[in-house]
Parts: structure tokens; C-alpha cells; sequence
């Protein structure tokens, strides 16, 4: 299922050397801007400025970088995304990873925080038309490693809701969890994610029916959890600081059959949140 | 072994663990349930730093519980000491952090560059060994110990071309960074094997040029193979196969010059299962404690 075409996503190359002023800059410093140049572009022949040794040739020595390079950085977005990466296939994912390492490389030498512009490129990846769900499947997956690594913070108390006086609960402030995300599809996201995740043969999914995502870590396991009608909207407005109230007015609103006891109670379980304010009522008074 | 303080000291959170003579490996997450399941076992694990710099989770629970158990060793992977560039300031904290938390038995690095510009190539990039490039790689390596407030050790890379423009060898520029630095050395007798099949230099000439006297840990590692463009060998440091009898031959005659510093089996790539992993570090120790012995008795009867 390889791409016969290539989309155009050939990335410039060229770079900029940051300014320095140790007593050394400017000294023999071009090897890594030549040797670099040609690392993730294969049509470009081996920098000047290496050789084999006794007059050999450097084209497969080079090559092997070049190879190195592509090869690890594509197996980094397959530990990413390996649902992704079991519903395209193996060939299709790694051409697919391959043009975008290309256009995309990494800026950080974490390679778990490698691909965070991978959904959208597969939003526009040309071959990829024909599932249109896959790129909000790699969104779900790029979520569950960001909480998989985020900080280790106690889930709120589920008892602490309860000891907020009755009059003051609309305008109670919920803290999320750092682990926390909403991811919405139109499509069925989380099922075909959730079948993926293993090797079992996944099961016959509905693709249209839209699914909305919560992503949290309450202690060291990732869960993901389908939020049920004007959740997402609800938890939305929660972690951009709205008020209870308020955000449940919207949530309301977005959903008529919203059901703000339940929807509370099922994020505060999972984990949805780290702490509870009460704002100007919260002075400890 | 030279007066180069390549160990944690002082008060620790952590019980002490002794390094002596010990056989590790790399810590896979695929092996932990066995590794839990064993009895304990007498060796140490080394972890890739960058694995262990997300904020919290599954890694850090992890490495807390190892570091509990072993002598752990932290081997940072992209630095880009090597590099013509300054270090990357986030990254030295994100690795002072570490060393903090854990108070590893063992801080490496590589002689190579894997960032340029902003882009991170995620590969062990060889450099032009010159007096600029000599000069720039102790600056590095200063920086990096200053931030860390103790020596590292710098590991020999597997190389696959050369640069025209090098005026030293690899072991002549390395001994004088050590040298210059003040830090220890990381022996990977693979790389040695690797780039001197790939160079045709003779391996035991290279290590009769290498500074073992300041050689803090010994690395051993699977190669594969593939042809240079003439047709010829050209060996690719793979980490994906059980360690070669010629590596193992060499490893045994650096162990008679160096004496025993830790050593590493590591294996990042096609990961077997725990007990044949487990099995190359244990014939490590074997050639360890064979070499030591014989050591101890030509002592004694010198004596």
C-alpha cells in the first residue's frame, strides 16, 4: 500500500548556526551545517567534507546515517502511534511517517514529545483520504502519552465536593489534573483507537458516530474514557477556568439531555481533576 | 585507575551499592516483571537519560524502584558535546535534575553531536578530530560537569567515514580531552571492533593508544554488517544481536590491561527476552571474574 506519489513536503534544509561568542566560535565549525544538509534529503549526494578512508567511497558510509536517522525517527512515531500505525498498516505508516519526519523533524531531543503535528499531517495526507477518522485515532494517541509523562499530581479528593457549602457551588473553580485532556471526533475515535491497542482483531465499528474523549492518569495508568452527551463542553469550560455554573449552563446548552450529576461524578472518578477553589470564597474564612 | 572521582559521593537517599567488578545491562521496560520476578541479581542497569526527562509517570516509578534495588548507570544520549554549537541549556537542566534525583553510580555521555540548528537528528554524528574541534569538545565537556558537579565519562563512538580534515587520531584526541577535562572514559569495545573493521585500523592498536588508565566503564554490545561501496565489511553498531566472539576476545584482553570497571551489555533493538540478555551480561562476569583470578594468582606467585 506504498505511495506511488510523492506530496510535496520536501523540508528547507537550510540552517542557521545560533550566534556564539566562546573563544572557540568560528573555528572549524561548518562540519555538522555540511554534514547535516544532505541527512534527510536522499537526492542530495554526501557533504564534501567527508570521505572513506584510503580514497574509498563514502556514498554507503554516509548512508548509513542517512538511514540511521530516518529509520529511528520513524520507529519513534511508531512508538507514538501504534494504533495509528495497526489500522494503516506497516508500510503504509512508515511512508507515511517518513514524509513527515522530512517536513516535520524533531526541535527537541525528547523523542516522547516527538509528533504533535502528526494528526494534522495525516489530516492532509493525501492517501490517507480514505480514513478520515485516523487522524483524531492519533490525536487520542499523542494525548495518551502526554498524560502517560505528565507530572505526579494526587487526583482530587472525591469527597471534597461535598464539604463546598450548597450556595457556593456554582461558583466553585475545578483545577484539572495535568494529565487531563477532551479530544472531540465526529467520528467513533475512541472505539477504533480502543480496538487497536492490542493485537486482537478489532471488531466491527460504526466510524460515523461521533465520540467525544477524556484522557486522564488518576495515579500511573492512562485511561481513556468516552464522555457522555455536552461532557465534553462541560470539562471544556472547567479547564478554562469557568465556574461550575457557568460551565454547566454551557454544557446545557450544547446538549439539552446533559446531566450535570453524573457528568461530575464520572470526571471526578476518573480523575479529571487536581484541586477545588471557591475563588473569592475561598479565603479560608 | 586514575584519582578522577567518576562515582556519586557523599550523603544519599539511596542504599550504597557497590560497583566493583559488576556486569549490567540496559533496563528494558519489556524485561521489568522478569527482572521484578528474579532473585536479586548482582549486576547494575544503565538507562538512556532522555527516557527519564518527562515530568512524572510510569518512567519515574520505574527508575525509583530500580535505583532502590541496583547501582544505576545514566547514559545520556544526546548531549551533542561534539557538536560546533553551544549545549543546550534546557536540556543540561533537565539532565542535572536527573542526576540529582537518582544519584547514579555512573554519568556518560558520547563523543559525537546529534543536534544541529534546531534539529534534532536522533543519531551519533561523527566530528573532524582537530585543535579547534579538540578545544570546543573540552569546553562541552567542562560545561557539562560544572553543571552536574562531577566528571563524566565520554564514550568512543562506532565511526563509518572520516574527515579529510582531522590532524589526530581518535585515541589522540580523546586522551587529551580526558586530559583537558579531567573526565573519565565509557570503553565501548563494540564501537572499537565496529570502526576498525570499518576504518582498517587494527582494534588492538587502538587500544594500545586508548587511555585505559582513566577507562571508568566498559560497554559491549551486537554489531551487523553490511558492504562498504567497494564490496567490503562495513559494520553497523546495531545493538540488536548478542555481542561477537571477536568483541568478546578484545573485551577479555582489555580486561587484563584495565582491570575490571563495570560493564555493560546493552541491547536496544530486537530486544530478546530477559534470560538471554541476562545470559550475555552473566558471560561478561564470567570472563571478569576468570581474568581477575588468574590476575590475583600470577600476583602471588610473582610474589
Amino acid at each position: 500500500m506504498r505511495p506511488e506519489m510523492q506530496p510535496d513536503v520536501r523540508l528547507d534544509m537550510r540552517h542557521e548556526v545560533p550566534p556564539d561568542r566562546s573563544p572557540t566560535a568560528g573555528v572549524a565549525v561548518s562540519y555538522a551545517a555540511h554534514f547535516a544538509g544532505a541527512l534527510l534529503d536522499p537526492g542530495l549526494p554526501p557533504p564534501a567534507c567527508v570521505g572513506g578512508p584510503r580514497r574509498k567511497g563514502v556514498t554507503n558510509r554516509y548512508n548509513v546515517y542517512r538511514n540511521n536517522v530516518t529509520v529511528s525517527l520513524i520507529n519513534a512515531l511508531a512508538a507514538v502511534f501504534p494504533a495509528t500505525q495497526r489500522i494503516t498498516g506497516d508500510d503504509f505508516f512508515r511512508a507515511m511517517a517518513r514524509f513527515y519526519l522530512r517536513a516535520r523533524p524533531p526541535v527537541s531531543p525528547l523523542l516522547f514529545e516527538y509528533g504533535h503535528a502528526f494528526p494534522a499531517f495525516i489530516e492532509q495526507y493525501e492517501y490517507a483520504r480514505p480514513l478520515p477518522w485516523l487522524a483524531d485515532v492519533a490525536r487520542i494517541e499523542r494525548a495518551w502519552l502526554d498524560a502517560y509523562h505528565a507530572p505526579d499530581v494526587e487526583p482530587l479528593d472525591p469527597q471534597a465536593l461535598g464539604r463546598i457549602p450548597a450556595e457556593h457551588l456554582a461558583d466553585a473553580v475545578l483545577i484539572p489534573h495535568p494529565a487531563t485532556q477532551v479530544l472531540r471526533s465526529r467520528f467513533a475515535a475512541l472505539s477504533i483507537f480502543s480496538a487497536h491497542k492490542g493485537d486482537n482483531p478489532p471488531p466491527q465499528i460504526d466510524s460515523g458516530e461521533s465520540e467525544d474523549t477524556l484522557v486522564t492518569r488518576p495515579n500511573l495508568e492512562v485511561v481513556a474514557t468516552r464522555l457522555p452527551p455536552g461532557g465534553a463542553t462541560f470539562l471544556a469550560r472547567l479547564i478554562a477556568g469557568d465556574p461550575l455554573g457557568a460551565a454547566a449552563a454551557q454544557a446545557l446548552a450544547a446538549s439539552p439531555s446533559f446531566d450535570l450529576t453524573a457528568n461530575i461524578a464520572g470526571l471526578i472518578e476518573a480523575g479529571a481533576f487536581a484541586a477545588i477553589s471557591l475563588g473569592e470564597h475561598d479565603d479560608g474564612s | 585507575m586514575s584519582d578522577v572521582a567518576f562515582g556519586h559521593r557523599g550523603s544519599s537517599r539511596f542504599p550504597a551499592h557497590s560497583l566493583d567488578r559488576l556486569a549490567g545491562t540496559s533496563l528494558k521496560h519489556e524485561h521489568l516483571s522478569a527482572i521484578r520476578d528474579e532473585a536479586r541479581c548482582q549486576g547494575f542497569f544503565e538507562v538512556h537519560a532522555e527516557n527519564y526527562m518527562g515530568s512524572g509517570g510510569p518512567p519515574h516509578a520505574v527508575l525509583t524502584q530500580i535505583r532502590q534495588d541496583y547501582p544505576v548507570s545514566l547514559h545520556g544520549v544526546c548531549m551533542s558535546i561534539g557538536g560546533p554549537q553551544p549545549l543546550d541549556k534546557t536540556h543540561l537542566g533537565r539532565f542535572k535534575a536527573l542526576v540529582d534525583r537518582y544519584e547514579p553510580a555512573l554519568v556518560s555521555e558520547h563523543l559525537a553531536w546529534s543536534t544541529h540548528a534546531t534539529t534534532y537528528f536522533n543519531d551519533l554524528l561523527p566530528l573532524p578530530y582537530t585543535d579547534a574541534t579538540l578545544a570546543r569538545v573540552a569546553d562541552h565537556i567542562d560545561e557539562v560537569q560544572t553543571a552536574i558537579g562531577r566528571a563524566i565519562l565520554l564514550e568512543n563512538p562506532s565511526t563509518y567515514l572520516v574527515f579529510p580534515e582531522s590532524t589526530m587520531s581518535e585515541t589522540q584526541f580523546i586522551r587529551e580531552l580526558a586530559r583537558r577535562s579531567g573526565c573519565g572514559l565509557l570503553l565501548d569495545v563494540n564501537n572499537v571492533f565496529v570502526s576498525a573493521t570499518n576504518q582498517g585500523f587494527a582494534a588492538l592498536d587502538y587500544l594500545a593508544d586508548f587511555p585505559l588508565d582513566r577507562v571508568g566503564e566498559i560497554h559491549l554490545a551486537g554489531h551487523s554488517a553490511q558492504a562498504d561501496d567497494e564490496g567490503e565489511p562495513l559494520l553497523i553498531d546495531s545493538h540488536d544481536r548478542p555481542v561477537a566472539d571477536a568483541v568478546w576476545e578484545l573485551f577479555e584482553i582489555v580486561i587484563g590491561r584495565a582491570g575490571a570497571p563495570p560493564t555493560l551489555v546493552e541491547w536496544d533493538s530486537d530486544i530478546p527476552p530477559w534470560p538471554r540478555l541476562a545470559a550475555e551480561a552473566a558471560a561478561a562476569r564470567a570472563i571478569i571474574d576468570r581474568v581477575c583470578r588468574s590476575l590475583t594468582e600470577g600476583a602471588a606467585h610473582a610474589a
